[in-house]
């Protein structure tokens, strides 16, 4: 926790956005480390492999393009420091007369969870309790969460794509504040005499996709799902493109595979729902789905979850394709 | 469960979840008609669904469906009642009378090779919209809350085309956005702290015993000022008019309408379905802080759209102003204040969208919507610019407009609050009304009396952009003169919720 606060505030003084990125990556870490003792394993994966590995990446594809070093700010801005005072107090005060921590008779422990924890092994049969209610009881709203991922993706595709067309269209753009030219090119990582980082990675990935698949297919009964499979599959495959090269993982997977596997992914869950539908019952209803209503679920489950796995991979990669793409493209016109 | 089987009992899951699978199927879609095609189908069956469930809400009380077949408050639970019903059907209604206009407006604003994409974050957001105004789960609303606020980010950047700062204005409604979301969610992290639940109903009735308490304090401070945000009341309101002026045509048209309405409904439900009209920070009615915050807001932001010189922005910034209306209504905390608020929400979505869509025509043949480049447009583009005036009288609220029918039902829920505050607030609003017509007037003059530049094209725009605009104006002065349906459901909703509270 002290590390966490620490991190943070090194991260606010910082000049050089380089540090700070590589600060941030230790602060997701700290935070993955405190899900984990507060018994949130699957958040710590999500924490660990998008706050710590993906977005530091991105941090610093990003910082490839408009350069490391701060602009000296000319004025302290008193306005969003009393906001976030503000709101630091209110939440201070909020936290009187709160109930104590993992307490058993909390209100939250006494209305709906008891039904989870007790009911949820006959009724959906998976022993990961966490898996139940996300994927089942309140698989609507993971759904819904498939879609925001699946917004996003599309999202990053039509803005940063439209202003890749515009400079083909040959309207010049604005010069980016680059360093030196050629600075911006992210596929530059991938030189043919690393040789080290190519063994290792070599021998990382597999064991990385692997690990993926399992968190995918144990999600039931450990810790883990979709949402974390997917996140640690990109994250294999981002590892794959910044050792090798852009356009070495492009040869594996392009960027119109990833668009129609982020439609997938909402389509099989979605698929899942309209399914139970036509048998007969709610939408996401798995009990329909085979004889046995504890079957029904299981398979449900492992539909949706897979589903959810698809879409966040590919959201994923294309977030990823896209700020790569975009920095080539500047180091292109920088030549 | 024999009687699922019936089609009509899987409506109010069909509205939401058939607009959202065409979005990832859209993504796919190649081509100028497509993607347009599939969006606008599913908006007209959402329009159909919405229109069948308010009406069987409005015969048979509040249906209620179990997504999953899990009973709330274990699992998510759709409710259809007659607000909810009542904002499905604006919202899905716009969006296919937008969607109309789209085809032809869109093609000249957004690259071929996007469209597909572009349709497809234009379903979730539709999708978005409908499903917060659906449901009956204080968790499940920040879920479509974030479909709707990712995928409206996206919309207003595409308008990056013709005005490179839409991004600006996309990426500082991405920053407020976020934060009026966090905001909401911290809030319901806080309910669900004290309850142990997140169906909205269940909430309520559990909230009797824990209102006074500091973190349900907090709570109802972060939802407020949360949704305050995301509904641009004033002096939240930054975000709105850069986002409204840099989007594409069709998207402002669509969002002015039905997005800002959408949080106004939320803060409805929470306010006098959980809080209770009556909420108090310890002393300080909620009602009593918002009602200045409206007055002001009304006032100030139709003083700010006299001095713009952006069609567009001029009429984002009576946007701003007319929220203030709305939020008047909820803040008199009455089922008079109410229904005008309520009848206001329709009456603006309709007025203000035929406002930007005959604003789309201008642009769409002028390629501008600087007054500036707009002088002697009436004679250019006569039956454009007369949809805009009757438009316009619509905003100023002109007897035989909506404008009027709500403003003299505000007038009248003002009135009951007592002599001094009753007349103050009736004079705010005269004024106001009074600022509505200098800025119509400037357009007016700009329009009829200023000489179109030399060798300007006359012409109107194509039959595809101008019946849809005149399908709006036309229903505007609809329900302006007949207004059994409009003020009927928005009473009924009224006296719902004021007697469910």
């Amino acid at each position: 926790m002290l590390l966490l606060i620490a991190g943070t505030m090194t991260v606010l003084v910082v000049r050089n956005l380089f540090v700070a990125t590589m600060l941030l990556g230790i602060v997701s870490f700290t935070m993955a480390l405190i899900f984990v003792s507060l018994d949130a394993v699957d958040v710590a994966f999500t924490e660990a492999a998008v706050g710590a590995g993906v977005s530091t990446v991105l941090y610093i594809g990003t910082l490839a393009m408009v350069g490391s070093q701060e602009k000296e700010r000319t004025k302290f801005a008193a306005g969003p420091l009393a906001i976030c005072l503000a709101v630091g107090a209110v939440l201070y005060y909020a936290t009187y007369q709160m109930p104590p921590y993992g307490h058993a008779a909390n209100p939250v422990n006494m209305h709906v969870a008891p039904r989870y924890i007790e009911d949820s092994p006959t009724e959906i049969g998976v022993p990961n309790m966490v898996t139940s209610v996300l994927a089942s009881y309140r698989g609507y709203d993971t759904f819904g969460e498939t879609t925001v991922i699946f917004t996003a993706g599309i999202g990053v595709m039509l803005i940063l794509r439209q202003r890749r067309r515009r400079k083909e269209d040959g309207k010049k753009e604005e010069k980016s504040p680059l360093n030196k030219p050629g600075d911006g090119s992210l596929t530059g990582l991938g030189s043919q005499h690393d040789l080290v980082p190519h063994v290792v990675a070599k021998l990382l990935i597999p064991f990385i996709l692997m690990f993926a698949l399992y968190v995918q297919f144990h999600g039931d009964y450990g810790p883990g799902g979709g949402f974390q499979a997917g996140v640690i599959f990109a994250a294999g495959i981002i590892l794959y493109a910044l050792v090798f090269s852009l356009e070495h993982a492009r040869a594996v997977i392009n960027e119109k595979t990833i668009l129609f596997m982020m439609a997938l992914g909402v389509l099989i869950y979605g698929g899942v729902g309209l399914t139970s539908i036509l048998l007969g019952g709610a939408f996401l209803d798995y009990n329909l789905l085979a004889h046995d209503p504890v079957h029904g679920q299981h398979l449900g489950i492992l539909l949706v979850e897979l589903g959810v796995g698809i879409t966040v991979t590919a959201a994923m990669l294309a977030i990823f394709y896209a700020f790569v793409g975009r920095a080539d493209a500047i180091a292109e016109q920088m030549d | 469960m024999p009687n699922m089987f019936a089609l009509s009992s899987q409506y109010p899951v069909l509205v939401i979840v058939l607009p959202l699978l065409s979005a990832p199927l859209c993504a796919l879609l190649r081509g100028p008609i497509f993607p347009w095609a599939l969006t606008t189908a599913m908006s007209a069956l959402a329009f159909f669904f919405s229109v069948e469930l308010l009406a069987a809400a409005a015969a048979g009380g509040p249906l209620s469906y179990e997504i999953g077949g899990w009973a709330a408050p274990w699992g998510i639970e759709y409710v259809v009642d007659p607000l909810s019903g009542f904002m499905l059907v604006i919202i899905s209604g716009i969006s296919t009378g937008v969607l109309l206009f789209a085809r032809e407006s869109i093609a000249k604003e957004v690259p071929g090779h996007q469209l597909g994409l572009f349709f497809s974050a234009y379903l979730l957001a539709l999708t978005g919209m409908l499903g917060i105004c659906i449901t009956g789960d204080a968790f499940n609303v920040f879920v479509f809350l974030e479909i709707m606020s990712l995928s409206s980010y996206i919309l207003i950047a595409m308008g990056a085309r013709n005005d490179r700062r839409a991004l600006t204005a996309a990426f500082q409604y991405l920053i407020i956005g976020t934060v009026g979301a966090t905001f909401y969610l911290i809030g319901v992290g806080l309910i669900y702290m004290m309850t142990g639940t997140l169906n909205m109903a269940d909430i309520a009735s559990r909230f009797a015993d824990i209102e006074g308490t500091r973190p349900i304090l907090a709570a109802v401070g972060f939802i407020v000022i949360g949704l305050s945000i995301k509904l641009a009341l004033f002096p939240f309101h930054v975000w709105l008019p850069n986002a409204y002026t840099y989007a594409p045509s069709i998207v402002t048209a669509f969002f002015a309408g039905t997005a800002t309405k959408v949080s106004i409904y939320l803060l409805i439900r929470f306010i006098f379905t959980i809080f209770g009209p009556d909420y108090s920070f310890g002393g300080v009615d909620l009602a009593d802080i918002l009602l200045p915050l409206a007055v002001l807001g009304f006032l100030s932001m139709s003083m700010v759209a006299i001095f713009q010189t952006n069609l567009k922005r001029l009429l984002a910034y009576s946007s701003v102003a007319q929220l203030g209306y709305i939020v008047l209504g909820i803040a008199l905390a009455s089922e008079a204040g109410l229904t005008a608020a309520l009848l206001h929400i329709f009456n603006h979505a309709i007025v203000k969208t035929g406002l930007f869509l005959s604003v789309g025509c201008m642009f769409f043949a002028a390629g501008s919507v600087y007054l500036k480049d707009l002088h002697g447009i009436g004679k250019r583009m006569p039956i454009t610019t007369f949809g805009f005036v009757l438009g316009g009288l619509g905003l100023i609220g002109v007897p035989l407009t909506p404008g009027f029918i709500s403003k003299w039902y505000l007038v009248v829920a003002a009135l009951e609050k007592g002599s001094v505050l009753g007349y103050s607030l009736v004079a705010a609003l005269m004024i106001s009304s009074l600022l509505a017509v200098i800025y119509i007037w400037r357009v007016v003059e700009v329009a009829y009396f200023r000489d179109p530049p030399e060798g300007a094209a006359k012409g109107e725009a194509s039959l595809s952009l101008l019946v849809p605009t005149w399908i709006f104006i036309l229903g505007s002065f609809y329900f302006g003169i007949d207004t059994t349906l409009n003020v009927g459901f928005a009473k009924a909703a009224a006296a719902f919720l004021m007697g469910g509270a």
